[in-house]
């Protein structure tokens, strides 16, 4: 698909997963849930079936890293596929256990 | 991004749990989600280009700050303590707005230029209604507003320091783990809605599924009373209040609210005392300072309940000193201290916090960015960090008393007079000098019964700092001027002082 930008959302094709854009890297990505191409949250989903081999899930609240640490996604909404850049499954971020401060 | 995507999200994955409570009122965290829908749908039929709210704390404030948000209308929540001509002034710079009062001022302000009046009752009525709640349709991009908020002004005309959803979205991300809380949670928040910590409260709280309990006027029997009957685990207070909630338990005999684990403060300088007393009425709650400005969306820096624990039960001055810092600073923000050529200064040395991170903002309506190259933002605050990474604050750099060409920090000379044992409170300003350019001059409130002299404090500063730091007038005051949130009134100060 196209450049991500931040702040921008994308569903999948496939399942439910809804995610938000907090930082992604210049140019196009391959950028995959549940196997299938995610479109723009606004766009008609395709459908279809979710890949098998793509199919860990993803949580709300999680953020996702691919290994090189530029693109950072937030699961704004869960389903059943699990995210993918160029067919490399995306992390989860660990969180930092912070006190609460306010 | 958008602060609505925080709430939708609550609302999918929390939708049952209360979110917010007031008195008698209460909502869960999808009412709210669906209210401010309704709110939103009101303001883009108002035509208007600001949502304000001048009113006490009230579930109105989340509604009419999300509303603002999916609207896609800066929120400004004004200080209600205003009158007159001030607060004239500050409506005047946000019209055509839509202002969400109480009733008596709603009175007032009905048929002003450019001001749309919704009392609280009638806003609270268009979200609670039958309205139809729109599709998520609000904007996404990072770069609009998401609050406008009026800094006090302790120091001239109040700024308003622009907060975008990005600086928000990030703070609330980089610091707040999704749906982290437990059903049985509850946070008290006894800030102004006008306070940038109010608003980090409302929007932490409903992003790790906390139920908010509201207290519109801070009281301190009220405030223990609430925690106690509403089984509070979390707080968040500003020293003031904290002083005299121990003043109160300690008179009433009474023991701290069972169920709060967590009590966290910020918003002003935390007198060591102060803390020492908390820590031992306290004894089943985790204490945590944070550090932060409205420029930076709240919190920068924590000092953690572990570090609490080890300042307390240290030997060593420098570790027992941490205390009074603002502990490190949070994994999403990097600090450096500069001197005044802009130089990055080492551990120890004395100079402007400078920041950075995704959540600062430092931007002011009408003086754009005060960010500087590589996007730090030169806070106005002086201090210095020690070896291992812990912030002091040592107040702003304007309050800097600068004695014959020698800078001196009024935060260090303060540090020391709260050391003698017979000093309460105390505050240090620049007075004028003839001679020097500016002097020292010092406010102490002695702890009740003491009888220590000027000279013995003068002596006592001389002892522990160079003899141009001691105060050379020093006057014994009942208490010292504070805002409602805490921060003390220098001004005032410097004007009384030689008056009394």
């Amino acid at each position: 698909m196209a450049a991500l930008k931040a702040g921008s959302r994308l569903k999948s094709g496939v399942c439910d997963t809804q995610v938000m854009v907090i930082a992604a890297p210049d140019g196009d990505l391959d950028l995959t849930c549940g196997g299938a191409a995610m479109v723009d949250a606004a766009a008609d989903a395709p459908g279809g079936d979710v890949d098998p081999s793509h199919k860990n899930g993803t949580q709300i609240g999680k953020r996702y890293v691919n290994e090189a640490g530029d693109l950072e996604l937030l699961c704004t909404k869960p389903g059943e596929g699990s995210l993918a850049v160029g067919g490399d499954a995306l992390t989860l971020k660990e969180a930092k256990a912070l006190p609460s401060s306010d | 991004m958008n602060v609505m995507m925080l709430l939708e999200m609550g609302s999918q994955a929390m939708g049952e749990r209360t979110g917010i409570q007031c008195g008698d009122d209460r909502w869960t965290i999808g009412e709210l989600f669906a209210g401010a829908g309704r709110v939103a749908s009101h303001f883009r039929g108002a035509g208007v280009e600001h949502a304000a709210i001048l009113d006490v704390s009230s579930p109105a404030v989340p509604l009419a700050l999300f509303g603002a948000g999916w609207a896609g209308l800066p929120f400004v929540p004004l200080n209600y303590r205003l009158t007159g001509d001030e607060l004239d002034a500050l409506i005047e710079r946000i019209t055509p707005a839509l202002l969400v009062t109480d009733d008596q001022r709603a009175e007032q302000l009905r048929g002003r230029d450019g001001i749309q009046v919704v009392t609280r009752e009638e806003f609270l009525g268009i979200a609670r209604g039958t309205g139809e709640v729109p599709d998520p349709d609000w904007q996404m991009d990072p770069e609009e507003i998401a609050i406008l908020l009026f800094t006090s002004g302790t120091t001239g005309v109040p700024k308003a320091a622009v907060l975008r959803h990005k600086h928000m979205v990030s703070y609330i991300l980089g610091s707040v783990e999704f749906m982290g809380s437990d059903d049985a949670d509850a946070v008290l928040v006894s800030v102004p809605p006008y306070h940038v910590a109010g608003m980090a409260a409302l929007m932490s709280s409903l992003y790790a599924g906390r139920r908010i309990v509201q207290l519109p006027n801070f009281d301190a029997a009220e405030w223990l009373r609430l925690a106690e009957k509403e089984a509070i685990t979390n707080a968040f207070v500003v020293p003031t209040m904290l002083s005299r909630i121990i003043d109160e338990l300690e008179a009433s005999g009474a023991s701290s609210p069972s169920a709060l684990r967590s009590l966290a403060y910020g918003g002003g300088k935390m007198p060591l005392p102060v803390i020492d007393r908390a820590m031992r009425q306290f004894t089943e709650t985790d204490f945590t300072n944070a550090y932060g400005l409205t420029e930076t969306s709240s919190t920068i820096a924590v000092l953690g309940p572990d570090d609490h624990r080890a300042a307390a039960a240290a030997d060593s001055p420098e570790a027992r000193k941490r205390l009074a810092s603002a502990g490190r600073p949070l994994p999403s923000i990097e600090v450096e201290i500069r001197d005044e050529a802009g130089k990055a200064l080492p551990p120890g040395q004395r100079g402007e916090i400078h920041v950075r991170g995704e959540q600062v903002s430092g931007e002011y309506v009408g003086r754009g960015s005060l960010l500087i190259e590589g996007g730090w933002f030169p806070t106005n605050d002086g201090g210095y960090l020690d070896e291992e990474g812990y912030l002091f604050i040592d107040g702003r750099i304007d309050d800097v008393i600068v004695r014959g060409g020698e800078n001196l920090s009024p935060g260090e000379i303060e540090d020391v007079l709260h050391e003698h044992a017979d000093v309460a409170d105390c505050a240090v300003v620049g007075i004028p000098d003839e001679q020097w350019g500016e002097g020292v001059g010092a406010v102490i409130v002695r702890k009740s019964g003491s009888e220590v002299t000027a000279e013995d404090l003068q002596g006592w500063v001389k002892e522990h700092l160079r003899s141009s730091r001691a105060p050379q007038r020093l006057e014994f005051w009942d208490e010292l001027p504070y805002n409602e949130t805490g921060k003390l009134l220098r001004r005032k100060v410097k004007a009384d002082l030689g008056e009394s």
